[in-house]
């Protein structure tokens, strides 16, 4: 649930003999627990949430999945469709 | 921001919504559990742009909803004692007990502090060793991790001026209570992704054949939401009942083994009542007892607490998803979010407070 | 004004508002009722306006005539913690701010009084530099500070630094400027992105602390004003969105108009690391504060040729129409998604709060 973030890993440190990271969210970087991900390295993405790190992000999955949406895209264009063409319109009244 | 600004896409959208309306053959109902994800819902209003057959019920996925009011109590209670640092997530400051709030005890001089992490809350209290910090410890599986460690750290520390009061609940048995309920009309599941990165996806395939629903795991982006949707209306329409992962990129099957270590060491399952559901069995976390001397329930013994829910309030409908909040005589008469009965109304999550906020154009139309 | 007191309810009385209700009313007073929102609008017109008499039309200044001059007054306090921030400090706002209640009714601004709460044992370093800045602001702004006050309080009992201004300006003729002008059809602008000073702030708070670049926007906005009316347009509203944000700004004209307010949110602009601060915390940036922008409703013959004079003013670089005036909907702030769908754009009811879900 909850708000969690994707964010990218720029610092490691130890805290306390806690894993630390500081970890950028394109600009606004925060101090985050990294103890439940004591194998990320700088540069990796993880999900951030009340400041500990819960999971990494899958940069591959993520990318795949936006690929897919596209391509969803592209069996309408062939075919045509009145729906999309809808929604098209009403962007572009905004 | 990166791998977030991608996942609302409107041209996207468009698409997801398009193939939604291509499949879609019959209506259909499907609860969104989380409360991340009925606030995106509304928010962005992807319900209205859904073919009208399609019904989102948005489920009791708020903890900010579902803890008790004995819990919410006890925290008004502990958070007046001037001994007391009363650290909280800011969802949880307006949420009304019986008979007032935590922004009431503040106004009357309790030491209320909105903390983004448990962790700041353990650092006030190693900042402030001749206080008692107390952290109001509520959330689902996905926050659970983080109160795990901060316990487990005070203990390391030996930080002993430091409790945690808890009330973490569970999805996968609210889901089977909202099956069980005999007005029940989920006809398919968008699971809560950030829990699933914790906990991974082994949970679901169970509740999926027993009460044969589809269960999509499902991330919070209006990409995102509107691809849950897609994948669940795919398998309505074709009379399957699968758990399917469409939040692979946070979610892997096997979830956070270390965080779930933790959670194993330090919570133990326990029977939890859901405010206006009513107790589900084996359904939420409490202190293992090993760390049963950082229980803020026991090292405050807490008078008995009678509590006094509104007699108007049908919060539990709203969250069992058998009543819409405009269907509540109350919703926006006596319940407000400026003075909100029952949680639903305060959370930002809520069902009646998005209602609420966002939906007033319409409710008011009709 | 209480959230949810639609059309179909009477109005609250002052004994039925104070009579406690099973859950919320409180008989003291709350952070929310500071926040701008819509606990602040009750405080002021169930328990203050009732004390005080009628004042007219409520808005940021009040524009009196003192024999055949129009004067506009205001008045503001400034409890901002900490002292100072990345941007700027309590001696900016204490200036920018008044000076700006004042630019909002069109006016000139020409003198401001400073008033001083200051809680025993502050540094009187930290003063010093409070002094400082706010002396800066002044000169900058062009407004001279005429007179003050000095008050100590025992520590404790209150906060380091709280400061009042109030301020004195010159309304010219035929410049009528306040929030029940909007009319249907009118176009709303903003001078530039939101959510810099409340980020600023935020990022600086104990327990939230995070790192940004954000810097508060806080600007005296007179000269822009002054551009905007030199145009000879009939600016119809002007309203600074502190705190509230934008969202309570919209409102408050929307209420006093009786008219809708209908945006585009892709139109709004917010500076990205304004909107990833606002991700991380659970906040929306309609609802942060601004302490350098002003919200605009022009008649649309005006509106080009003010959108192009507050683009090349330098405190209205960042300007953008926004939305519109319509008579759908009065008295409600209606914005359109991202994806084309529409949602309210609430009052706020206290102070926003991060959150967690």
């Amino acid at each position: 649930m909850c708000l969690a973030v994707p964010g990218r890993v720029v610092g490691l440190e130890e805290r306390h003999d806690t894993l630390m990271a500081e970890v950028d969210f394109g600009g606004v970087r925060k101090d985050v627990c990294l103890q439940y991900l004591p194998d990320v390295g700088i540069g990796d993405y993880v999900i951030v949430h009340v400041g500990f790190a819960i999971q990494r992000l899958d940069e591959r999955s993520a990318l795949e999945s936006l690929a897919e949406f596209e391509r969803l895209g592209l069996m309408q264009e062939e075919f045509g469709d009145p729906f999309a063409a809808a929604v098209r319109q009403m962007e572009e009244e905004l | 921001m990166k791998y977030l600004d991608e996942f609302a896409d409107p041209d996207l959208a468009a698409r997801l919504l398009e193939r939604i309306h291509a499949v879609t053959t019959r209506p259909w109902a499907i609860m969104e559990v989380c409360g991340g994800q009925t606030h995106s819902i509304i928010r962005h209003g992807i319900d209205q742009l859904l073919p009208a057959g399609i019904e989102m019920i948005h489920g009791p996925g708020c903890p900010v909803c579902v803890t008790p009011l004995e819990v919410i109590d006890k925290a008004l209670e502990i958070a007046a004692r001037p001994d007391v640092i009363f650290c909280s997530f800011g969802d949880m400051l307006r949420v009304p007990g019986s008979d007032r709030d935590l922004f009431r005890v503040k106004s009357e001089g309790g030491d209320v502090r909105v903390v983004y992490s448990p962790l700041d809350a353990l650092t006030l209290a190693r900042e402030n060793p001749d206080r008692e910090v107390v952290f109001f410890g509520i959330g689902f599986e996905t926050t659970a991790p983080a109160n795990a460690m901060t316990v487990y750290q005070a203990r390391r520390l030996g930080v002993r001026n430091f409790s945690l009061l808890v009330s973490h609940v569970l999805v996968p048995p609210a889901i089977a209570a909202i099956m069980e309920s005999p007005s029940c009309r989920v006809q398919a599941f968008l699971g809560a992704g950030h829990v699933c990165s914790v906990m991974g996806t082994a949970e679901y395939p169970p509740l999926a054949q027993r009460y044969r629903v589809p269960i999509v795991v499902t991330g919070f982006e209006p990409l995102d939401i509107l691809e849950g949707i897609r994948r669940a209306v795919v398998q309505l329409e074709a009379g399957r009942y699968e758990v399917e992962n469409a939040y692979r990129r946070a979610v892997p099957a096997e979830g956070n083994p270390a965080a779930k270590a933790m959670l194993e060491e330090v919570f133990e399952v326990t029977d939890r009542a859901w405010r206006g559901i009513g107790v589900i069995p084996r359904s939420g976390w409490r202190l293992a007892p090993a760390f049963a001397d950082f229980d803020a329930e026991r090292r405050f013994a807490v008078q008995d607490i009678h509590t006094a829910e509104s007699s108007i309030c049908r919060s539990g409908e709203v969250l069992q998803g058998l009543l819409k909040p405009h269907e509540c005589a109350a919703f926006g008469r006596e319940c407000t979010p400026r003075n909100p009965l029952g949680a639903t109304m305060v959370s930002s999550e809520g069902a009646c407070a998005a209602y609420h906020r966002y939906r007033r154009l319409e409710l008011t139309r009709v | 004004m209480s959230e949810g007191n639609g059309r179909n309810e009477a109005p609250v009385d002052l004994a039925a508002w104070s009579c406690p209700l099973p859950l919320r009313d409180s008989p003291t007073v709350v952070m929310g009722h500071g926040g701008g929102g819509a606990l602040s609008a009750e405080l002021v017109e169930h328990l203050f306006l009732p004390a005080f008499g009628p004042v007219g039309e409520l808005r940021d200044s009040a524009v009196v005539d003192v024999g055949t001059a129009r004067v506009a007054f205001s008045t503001d306090s400034y409890v901002v913690r900490p002292l100072f921030f990345p941007g700027g400090s309590i001696g900016d706002l204490a200036v920018n701010g008044t000076v700006n209640d004042l630019a909002m009714s069109g006016a000139q601004p020409l003198y401001l009084s400073t008033a001083f709460i200051l809680e025993e044992g502050t540094a009187l370093a930290d003063l010093g530099r409070v002094a400082e800045a706010l002396g800066a602001a002044a000169r900058a702004a062009g407004v001279r500070l005429v007179t003050g006050d000095t008050k100590v309080v025992d520590a404790g009992h209150g906060d380091g630094v709280y400061v009042n201004t109030a301020g004195l300006g010159l309304v010219g003729p035929g410049v009528d400027i306040r929030p029940g002008r909007a009319r249907p059809g009118d176009v709303v602008l903003v001078s530039g992105d939101l959510g810099r000073h409340g980020v600023a702030v935020l990022s600086c708070r104990e327990g939230l602390e995070f790192g940004t670049a954000v810097e508060s926007d806080t600007a005296p906005l007179h000269g822009l004003v002054a551009a905007m009316l030199d145009t000879g347009a009939d600016v119809h509203v002007l309203r600074d969105p502190t705190r509230g944000g934008l969202a309570a700004s919209l409102n408050e004209i929307a209420t006093t108009a009786g008219v809708g307010i209908e945006i585009v949110e892709r139109q709004v602009p917010v500076p990205p690391e304004v909107a990833d601060a606002c991700a991380i915390l659970g906040l929306d940036p309609f609802y942060v504060a601004n302490e350098g922008r002003l919200v605009a409703v022009v008649p649309p013959v005006d509106a080009d040729r003010v959108l192009a004079v507050m683009r090349g003013h330098p405190h209205g670089s960042g300007a953008a129409v926004i939305g519109r005036v319509t008579e759908e909907h009065p008295a409600m702030v209606v914005a359109r998604t991202g994806l084309g769908a529409t949602r309210v754009v609430d009052l706020p009811v206290g102070e926003q709060l991060p959150r967690i879900c």
